[in-house]
């Protein structure tokens, strides 16, 4: 309960919380404000925002509804940024809790192969991923996770090396508890807050990393997404340059409260390195 | 020395790491649909199967993977990186040709990050908690927060289409031919977005690291001795805290070298610079995965060195390391 109250104090995660909210809140009521596909035509190509009252954020290129589609796209970054998020924390917590508790070979090999990922720049393994399995919605989901996976799993094993000789482990140890009890039962809820608030991180880079793909047309062409739009939208740059900026700019609230909520729940959770 | 046989170790010990990327993407890619025939019979325009076939053992992609693999890996020790038959050129001459600008852009954003997020971050921590520092930390907040292809885009439209100060993109004006300093004046004006819109969000991580480390060193107590002594704070700040702030700072140079050249794959394709990023952009889009292998193996080579250069200076600016080697 404490921790919620220190959340609260904080004006910036107050803020964060709210814009967080209110881009769920888009994701939600997509289908119900626009019942029709985003990605239909909807008028007359390159509309203003604010110049009819039907397309409140004007249309693009081929006359699709901008609002529509930012609505839409919320959903989209919400589900690659979430889903990506949680394969990358599983995999980081997967090799990072074998990691640091075995130690010896297994974490040799193990730490080597992290090193492998962290040396090839991800965006560039990312397009190799999407080079060999296609870009759908799935795969480049999965490959967004796949390139994230090193740094919570570099976290987790610091935080498994720290908790494995501790007392409690030992007393698990003696009551004859198998490994896999210990790793799961009573290391892991220990080492997780940490790796929890930093999957916040993660998820703000896969958002960002998503709709980096997207913007070079590698990623899904056929769902409404805010990369996607703002690569159309390069092509009408010089006059209607307003296609693309909307988009960056949900892109920019999403990821700024993403961080924003990463930063107060970790304020919270360690209340002592605040000061600093 | 000591420091060079340190970092020499380092080295070696990614040689490992290395050959575990090129063996996993090469596997990675026979997974790939369509292979480099494919690609060059569909650049000629079709042809019968015993083409297909003539050219495949030309390629030696007949044989079975892990024989392909062998020699790969043993054309590679040669320092021959294959054939690309989309550029009709070997692979390493394709990406010579499309390093420069990468390094190029990657220097010049790296030490715009590097001087800018320094000198935030120590004015934000010399004012903790009042309004430069929440200025800056909040700035700070923003570009992490802001996709580098949208505000290359938005950068353009503001500096070049509307106030017509740079050039929207390319590496340097095809129009007029120059020479000497002319020359690398017209580069310079043609890197000046480029370089911005990639240092943006690494100037975003760099001042928030020098502010905290700022922070932690300030209250350590040769600090408190420094003032004690009676030097004035400037002096303070410049002699002593500085230089062992600034080790966290060289720390992460190495960490983000992959992130920033996966970020210059994105930047130049927005202002279509003719560098390694866009090449790897490019070969996804025209499947040919030989220079995508190169691209692969050149970016490991590059994060490699930088690594070891910051190791290097790591032991420079911290005695102590290679001292306790």
């Amino acid at each position: 309960m404490d921790a919620v109250k220190r959340y609260f104090r904080s004006p910036a995660a107050v803020i964060g919380l709210i814009l967080l909210l209110l881009v769920i809140a888009m994701a939600i009521s997509a289908g119900v404000l626009y019942p029709r596909d985003p990605l239909a035509l909807a008028g007359r190509p390159l509309i203003w925002p604010f110049s009819n009252p039907r397309f409140l954020l004007g249309t693009d290129n081929s006359g699709r509804d901008i609002a529509a589609q930012i609505f839409y796209g919320a959903r989209i970054s919400l589900l690659i940024g979430g889903v990506a998020t949680v394969i990358a924390i599983l995999i980081g917590i997967l090799v990072g809790a074998f990691a640091g508790y075995y130690g010896g070979w297994v974490d040799n090999v193990l730490m080597r192969i992290t090193e492998a990922f962290q040396t090839l720049p991800n965006f560039v393994l990312l397009l190799v991923l999407v080079a060999v399995f296609g870009s759908t919605l799935t795969t480049v989901t999965i490959a967004v996770g796949v390139v994230s996976w090193p740094a919570p799993a570099r976290l987790t094993r610091a935080e498994f090396l720290s908790l494995r000789n501790r007392e409690f482990v030992q007393a698990g140890k003696t009551l004859g508890m198998k490994d896999v009890q210990l790793i799961l039962g009573e290391i892991l809820p220990n080492a997780l807050p940490p790796v929890i608030v930093y999957a916040s991180v993660v998820m703000a880079v896969a958002i960002l990393l998503e709709s980096a793909l997207a913007f070079l047309r590698l990623s899904d062409p056929n769902v409404a997404s805010w990369g996607n739009l703002i690569g159309l939208g390069r092509d009408v740059l010089r006059v209607q340059w307003y296609v693309s900026a909307i988009p960056g700019i949900a892109i920019l609230v999403t990821v700024l409260a993403v961080s924003l909520v990463g930063q107060g729940l970790n304020d919270a959770l360690n209340p002592r390195l605040k000061s600093r | 020395m000591r420091i060079l046989s340190l970092a020499g170790r380092r080295l070696a010990a990614s040689i490992p790491t290395l050959f575990l990327i090129l063996i996993g993407v090469f596997l990675l890619l026979q997974l790939a649909p369509g292979d480099t025939v494919d690609a060059l019979m569909a650049q000629m325009g079709g042809g019968d199967a015993a083409t297909a076939e003539a050219l495949r053992k030309f390629y030696g992609l007949n044989l079975s993977v892990p024989a392909q693999l062998g020699n790969y890996l043993w054309h590679l020790v040669r320092l021959d990186l294959g054939f690309s038959s989309i550029y009709g050129k070997p692979v390493a001459t394709v990406i010579l040709e499309r390093l420069p600008p990468t390094i190029l852009l990657m220097t010049a954003s790296l030490s715009f990050a590097f001087f800018f997020g320094l000198v935030f971050g120590v004015i934000a921590a010399r004012g903790v908690n009042r309004w430069p520092d929440t200025m800056i930390s909040t700035l700070g907040l923003i570009f992490y927060a802001t996709p580098s292809f949208w505000f290359g885009l938005m950068a353009i439209v503001v500096f070049s289409v509307y106030l017509q100060w740079l050039p929207p993109g390319g590496f340097e004006d095809i129009g007029t031919v120059q020479t000497g300093i002319w020359r690398v004046l017209d580069i310079a004006a043609h890197l000046v977005l480029p370089t911005l819109t990639l240092g943006l969000i690494f100037l975003a991580i760099y001042l928030r690291i020098m502010r905290a480390s700022m922070l932690e060193v300030l209250n350590l107590d040769f600090v408190r001795t420094a003032r004690a002594k009676g030097l004035d704070e400037t002096h303070v700040i410049t002699r002593h805290v500085l230089r062992n702030a600034l080790l966290p700072m060289v720390t992460l140079i190495g960490l983000q070298a992959g992130t920033m050249l996966g970020g210059s794959v994105v930047v130049e394709s927005v202002f279509s610079l003719p560098g390694l990023g866009r090449l790897a952009y490019e070969s996804v889009v025209q499947r040919d995965l030989n220079t995508l292998l190169g691209i692969v193996f050149v970016s490991a080579l590059l994060v490699i060195s930088v690594n070891f250069v910051v190791d290097l200076l790591y032991a420079r600016l911290d005695p102590r390391i290679a001292a306790e080697g």
